[in-house]
């Protein structure tokens, strides 16, 4: 299946979880990422359940913050 | 590396930052990589959804919409920006520890100083900090 992965197309197996596609991806800090599918937000305890499909929109969003 | 700012967004930037103040205010900035010079071309304004003066985090929805932005107008993520209201203008602890992107930017405005803000660009590579030049284009 093709799915667009920040922007670009890529070529995955079907039935490939968020939480598989994060690791593939080689997120870094992916305790700090936070994830979109089709502008949908996904929650982190749902990254494993996740079973993503044919065109998918995937965009990965690291946690951006700081402290003084 | 030297990164370039126009020096109106620069002032936009500390009007911005003024405007949030007491929180510390905080962004994206988008742009183009050059051979000798990375150039900041558009300032993304987020929400901190912290609000508070001691740290932010942005929100996700603007930021989402801050990378499509980029990618509609080809521009590449060169980093962030915040503010620090009451601090001097270079990475806190908590700065370096969640800085994931050794290629990444971190534009720091102090606002210790109100009538003299302080910008200043930094990478952050295993956790070690170096200041980049930061170059103010009229």
């Amino acid at each position: 299946m093709i799915l667009k992965v920040a922007g670009e197309d890529k070529k995955y197996e079907e039935g490939l979880t968020l939480k598989e596609l994060i690791s593939l991806e080689e997120v870094q800090m992916p305790e700090y990422v936070t994830v979109s599918i089709n502008d949908e937000f996904v929650e982190k305890e749902n990254f494993d359940k996740t079973i993503l499909s044919e065109g998918d929109v995937v965009e990965f969003l690291y946690f951006m913050g700081g402290r003084r | 590396m030297v990164i370039t700012i126009k020096k109106t967004d620069f002032e936009n930037i500390v009007a911005y930052a003024k405007s949030k103040l007491p929180e510390e205010a905080c962004g994206l900035i988008g742009g183009s990589h050059g051979e000798e010079e990375d150039h900041i071309e558009k300032i993304y304004y987020l929400t901190n959804i912290d609000h508070t003066n001691e740290h932010f985090s942005m929100d996700p929805k603007e930021q989402l919409a801050a990378v499509k932005d980029m990618r509609a107008n080809h521009l590449v993520p060169l980093g962030n920006w915040h503010s620090h209201p009451e601090t001097p203008s270079r990475p806190s602890e908590e700065d370096i520890r969640l800085a994931y992107d050794e290629k990444a930017y971190y534009l720091i405005l102090s606002l210790m100083d109100e009538e003299h803000p302080v910008l200043n660009a930094f990478h952050v590579h295993s956790g070690k900090v170096s200041r980049e030049e930061l170059k103010i284009l009229s």
